[in-house]
């Protein structure tokens, strides 16, 4: 297979360190949208992120909607990421589960979770991936559900591994879950990632150190949640996500709705 | 209870086995009566093409009714939908097949609304695809607050097959993105 010829980084972590932490003190204070598109120590944000602030739109009637999936676009089972296989795949087993909100708290119903993650030892099933950790044969690592009547979303998976990424030297990107997701309204779209409690690869990592502010930075950490482990079998995490944008007026549901 | 919004992060390199699945960009049937292609490249503040970007869209149906059928994942070829989902391939190139979407009021400006992700882009960006030569673009209230450039990255181009729509992250051309706040 053949990849790309990348030029390799010549910059250290402390090279790295030293930018982000440069950034995060220059925007202390400031109420900036996070994460910052323009986050020069994610080497590949550079020529990606737009250089005009966006323009603002009053959202019109296909915006104030949102895509609707149901029941005929996933299959109860692909919740369960441990199931690909003829056999157990190798890891942690953790059950990942949360609820779905709009920003005043209210549950975003039978709406579309996507998930992806690298498998145990940190390796995607992917064309392009190149770190030489052991594929599992019993892992695809992709997953899909639709939230329930309270917005609650719940995945059984194994625990992901960290992964090198070229960014700098010896780069290493904290565990992480992919998680995409659809609010109440198109505006609400998110792609975001999960993140396991006390990572020591947080304070390293230019992805999630692009989100400047602690507290916007802990709301894509997870929470050891003992109530979710299945006793004997698995650990559990709980990580709610809460959506916002403007969307359509809010109607109460039906008694008969839940 | 949190009620910080969650941010956003990039969607990085590898959710090319995940997130695109078969029939995603045909929201109609390729070739079916009434079905144009939406297509175009994306591309970086070099002007290279990004071979792994994904883009979303969401529109009417050709009578300007907002769609609420679910059968996106699983398309039976019958129900609009009005959402779809393209990755670039390694030229940075998309393509949709689906209808020209219709407008949802008298005199209003029909459009696609777009959101676009891709690797370097630490979250999602979201804009319009307005139809060319549209009668309704001249009263449209985010065109008319656009300069003229600015307003030129938002209009698709008509072509043999139906319409073009380039994104440009950054540069020159650079694709006018919007907030809804
Ligand atoms: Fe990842």
């Amino acid at each position: 297979m053949t990849a790309p010829t990348k030029k390799p980084p010549v910059e250290t972590q402390a090279d790295l360190s030293a930018e982000i932490a440069k950034i995060e003190a220059d925007s202390e204070g400031r109420n900036v949208r996070q994460p910052l598109l323009d986050y020069p120590p994610y080497r590949s944000s550079i020529l990606r992120h737009p250089t005009k602030d966006p323009r603002h739109a009053d959202p019109e009637t296909i915006e104030l909607w949102a895509p609707c999936f149901g029941h005929s676009d996933v299959d109860p089972l692909e919740a369960d990421l441990t199931i690909a296989g003829s056999n157990e795949p190798i890891g942690e087993r953790i059950t990942v589960s949360g609820r779905v909100l709009d920003g005043e708290g209210r549950p975003v119903r039978d709406q579309l979770v996507e998930i992806w993650q690298a498998n145990s030892a940190g390796r995607y099933i992917h064309k392009h991936e190149q770190h030489p950790a052991p594929l599992d044969p019993n892992f695809t690592g992709v997953g899909r559900c639709i939230t329930d009547s309270e917005g609650r979303y719940r995945f059984q998976t194994i625990k992901p591994g960290p992964y090198p990424w070229g960014n700098h030297i010896n780069a290493w990107r904290p565990a992480h879950i992919h998680f995409s997701l659809f609010g109440r309204a198109f505006t609400q779209r998110l792609i975001t990632q999960m993140y396991f409690p006390s990572d020591p690869l947080f304070a390293l990592d230019p992805i999630y150190q692009s989100i400047t502010s602690q507290k916007d930075r802990d709301a894509l950490v997870a929470t050891y949640d003992h109530d979710l482990t299945i006793p004997e079998y698995s650990m559990g995490y709980s990580w709610d996500i809460v959506l916002t944008g403007p969307s359509r007026t809010w109607t109460e549901p039906e008694e008969g709705d839940l | 209870m949190s009620t910080i919004p969650t941010p956003g992060q990039t969607i990085g390199p590898f959710f090319g086995y995940a997130l695109p699945y078969e029939g995603d960009a045909d929201l109609v049937p390729p070739g079916s009566p009434g079905s144009i292609r939406l297509h175009g490249w994306v591309y970086d503040g070099a002007g290279n093409p990004i071979p792994d970007a994904l883009l979303e869209i969401w529109q009417t149906d050709a009578e300007g009714n907002v769609p609420q059928a679910e059968g996106s994942l699983h398309r039976d070829g019958w129900t609009f939908t009005g959402w779809g989902r393209a990755d670039t391939d390694l030229n940075g190139h998309y393509s949709f097949s689906t209808v020209l979407p219709g407008a949802t009021a008298e005199g209003a400006a029909p459009f696609f609304a777009l959101t676009v992700f891709a690797r370097g882009l630490l979250d999602k960006l979201q804009t319009r695809i307005y139809l060319p030569e549209h009668p309704a673009n001249a009263g449209d209230p985010l065109l008319v607050s656009l300069s003229e450039d600015e307003r030129a990255t938002l209009v698709a181009t008509a072509d043999a097959t139906g319409l073009r729509f380039d994104v440009h992250l950054q540069g020159d051309r650079e694709t006018t993105f919007l907030n809804y706040g």
